[in-house]
């Protein structure tokens, strides 16, 4: 039945992801079943599910860390299915982690500068000779860095080392360094964990603001309800790695399967008493 | 052209020409005698070794034991080089060599690029075509160097002795690095694969390997005048405080270079996280063979003028205890710091070797290896990131760019999220 349900988007946009029956196995464990996503340019989707449902997976597929059992993965137009992540990254697709994952001895400049690797321009020997050349691109890099360091707001913590940066802003470095990759799909992995909910909505302002002004495809993966059904045009959930629901955030919260999925039947069934309690009232 | 330098880079050149004729002025007035000339000779080239492990382990977070056995290829590779011309008379080491490391070099970079073209073939199948496209060019070259040797021998004996000697020796250094990195690459190829802990135990395997592999090097290998595990003498004492310091200049620039780029910065960051690195679209594999191999090529260098300090060579030099020396000077010195190694090393050696030897009463010498565990336990309790920690001498270190100006500060993005972070923190 689930497979039947229509992808809720109307737009014509050009497709960016498309994912077609996607499954991953571990030994006896199917962490993620047939699961079929399109994303289109621009789109901003969420992902959701209660915990274990399989959607870090689903990323480390996305990404090339996970190669997956079956299905397949088009970027683009361009079949990334079992491709290294590097090079899934050098054709666009760039994201953060769960837990932060920045480079943490490093400085914040140095993090960054880091993303733009595969496009500094110079090899080995430039950079061992020191040729004129290398001293060009090396400033033209570091420039480029700090005006997208200004970009967020982090250009005077450029000296700084990334795990000294207080917890907020080394989140928002994540999202920094992910973008100085140059992608044009940008997975989002929990962004607004641990955060208290003023930092989310700092949050959510600057997902909406990075959309916009790097002309991003976003997927997202969140818990925090607040931040998903605030900014998210399209939710898909997922539980025990199959989707369960799709639609818009509205469409998403009465659904009662995916109020099953995360407080159990009993529940549900309550839930569904109570709104005919009340529209019966009404 | 005009030639710019930052400060630094001219205060260290200085500092350095400083310090090398400072040591050669006391070198040739007999200051110091040949003891602690050689003491310093030897500090110089395990100097370079740590460079190449600092570079593997400090930086690229590589765990590699196998850098003494690289060493040892150096150092025999260069030794026999040496040993053909100055005993017999013949540059067929010379060019043989010579023939192997370029036609290696060129089959190594044919399959590589033959083999990027295939998408997900595994590292064994790779590693198997690599081994007998070096077998294949390793005889072709051999078939080659054969014809080569009668002309390049009678060009050579024409110069003045020394001068020829001089030459065979430099071009000797050269492809002792050039070889050992080759192996190195050929090794790496399955193993760096593999994690830290257990790259560890490959590459100490690697070391044993080399070393039995010398101890049979007349019988097994072929090279009489190696003379397996007799140790091979006569080979011509030409690695003066020059030559020494000069290498390891190169190399202290070279890793300095090589750190401050963009490449180093990829090197560095699979150290600090090896899935954010891949997902920042860094190609983790091909900087870790570029950290082993080149790290490698200093190890080849530094056994090329370990060689013919002595004058001799013997297997027992090379046992896998003795690999453990660089990695005990890296840590001593500061993982991640280059400053930190070549002070660790030129301390190691002067201080076990002269210091201890000399102030240690007749008969007690070997109770210096009593004492220096002790120093090195009481340091590691003390100062555990290493004497130097991540100092780096003004010259090695990054310098941080200035800030931009804030001209454009009324419509930059920046005003965005500040503005947006303000409007949040008032919700």
């Amino acid at each position: 039945m689930t497979h039947t349900t229509p992808h809720p988007s109307q737009s014509s946009a050009p497709i960016q992801l498309e994912i077609t029956g996607l499954t991953k196995q571990f030994g006896g464990l199917r962490a993620v079943s047939n699961f079929n996503l399109t994303l289109r340019e621009k789109e901003l989707v969420g992902l959701i599910g209660p915990n274990g449902a399989g959607k870090t997976t689903i990323f480390n597929m996305i990404t090339g860390i996970y190669v997956p059992t079956t299905g397949s993965l088009k970027f683009r137009g361009l079949d990334i299915t079992g491709l290294p992540p590097h090079e899934i990254t050098q054709l666009g697709i760039a994201r953060t982690f769960q837990n932060v994952r920045l480079f943490p001895n490093l400085t914040v400049l140095d993090n960054v500068r880091i993303a733009y690797h595969a496009h500094a321009g110079y090899g080995l020997m430039d950079a061992i000779l020191r040729t004129p050349h290398f001293e060009r691109k090396e400033r033209e890099l570091t420039e480029r860095t700090q005006d997208f360091l200004a970009v967020f707001n982090l250009q005077d913590r450029q000296g700084e080392i990334a795990k000294n940066l207080p917890y907020g802003e080394q989140r928002r470095l994540e999202i920094a360094r992910a973008l100085a990759a140059e992608p044009k799909l940008l997975l989002l992995d929990e962004p607004a964990a641990g955060m208290n909910p003023k930092e989310s909505v700092v949050l959510m302002d600057l997902i909406h603001f990075i959309r916009e002004r790097f002309n991003l495809t976003i997927l997202l993966i969140e818990h925090q309800m607040r931040v998903v059904m605030g900014i998210c045009e399209w939710i898909t959930v997922l539980d025990f790695g199959e989707i369960i629901a799709r639609g818009t955030p509205n469409e998403i919260q009465s659904d009662p399967r995916v109020v099953e999925a995360y407080l159990g039947r009993g529940a549900a069934a309550l839930a569904q008493k109570l709104s005919e309690k009340r529209s019966h009232v009404a | 052209m005009k030639l710019r330098m930052h400060r630094s880079t001219l205060g260290f050149l200085a500092g350095a020409v400083l310090v090398y004729a400072f040591v050669q002025i006391l070198i040739s007035t007999g200051a110091l005698n040949d003891f602690w000339n050689t003491i310093i000779r030897l500090g110089g080239a395990l100097a370079i070794v740590s460079l190449g492990l600092n570079l593997i382990y400090g930086f690229n977070g590589q765990f590699s034991l196998g850098q003494w056995g690289f060493y040892a290829i150096g150092a025999y590779a260069a030794a026999d080089v040496t040993y053909r011309w100055q005993q017999l008379h013949s540059a067929s080491g010379l060019v043989v060599l010579l023939m192997v490391v370029l036609l290696v070099g060129a089959s190594f970079a044919a399959i590589n690029r033959a083999l990027s073209r295939i998408r997900g073939i595994d590292t064994l199948s790779a590693f198997a075509l690599y081994l007998v496209g070096t077998v294949a060019a390793g005889f072709v070259a051999v078939a080659i160097g054969q014809v080569l040797i009668e002309p390049v021998t009678s060009i050579l004996s024409a110069l003045p002795p020394d001068l020829a000697l001089q030459i065979v020796f430099v071009i000797a250094i050269l492809l002792a690095g050039a070889i050992a990195a080759e192996v190195s690459y050929l090794f790496g190829l399955p193993v760096l694969a593999l994690g830290s802990d257990y790259f560890g135990i490959a590459t100490l395997g690697f070391t044993i390997i080399v070393k039995v592999l010398l101890d049979n090097s007349d019988t097994l290998l072929g090279f009489v005048e190696m003379k397996g595990a007799r140790g091979m003498v006569g080979i011509p004492k030409v690695t003066t405080w020059f030559w020494v310091a000069f290498f390891l200049l190169i190399a202290i620039i070279v890793t300095r270079n090589l750190l401050h780029s963009s490449q180093g910065r990829a090197i560095v960051s699979v150290r600090e996280d090896e899935i954010a690195a891949k997902a920042m679209g860094i190609d983790v594999a091909r900087q870790k063979t570029l950290a082993f191999v080149l790290g490698s090529l200093f190890a080849g260098v530094a056994g090329a003028l370990y060689a013919h300090i002595n004058g001799f060579l013997h297997p027992n030099t090379f046992n896998f205890i003795r690999s453990f020396d660089p990695m005990i000077i890296v840590v001593f010195g500061g993982l991640g710091s280059v400053t930190g190694t070549i002070f660790g090393a030129f301390a190691f050696m002067l201080v076990l070797e002269g210091i201890l030897r000399l102030i240690l009463p007749e008969g007690f010498e070997t109770w210096r290896y009593v004492i220096y565990p002790l120093f090195l336990l009481v340091m590691m309790l003390l100062r555990p990131s290493g004497l130097f920690g991540t100092y780096e001498l003004p010259f090695l270190k990054q310098i941080l760019p200035r800030l931009r100006g804030e001209s454009n500060t009324t419509e930059s993005p920046a005003a965005a999220v500040a503005g947006a972070e303000a409007e949040g923190a008032s919700r």
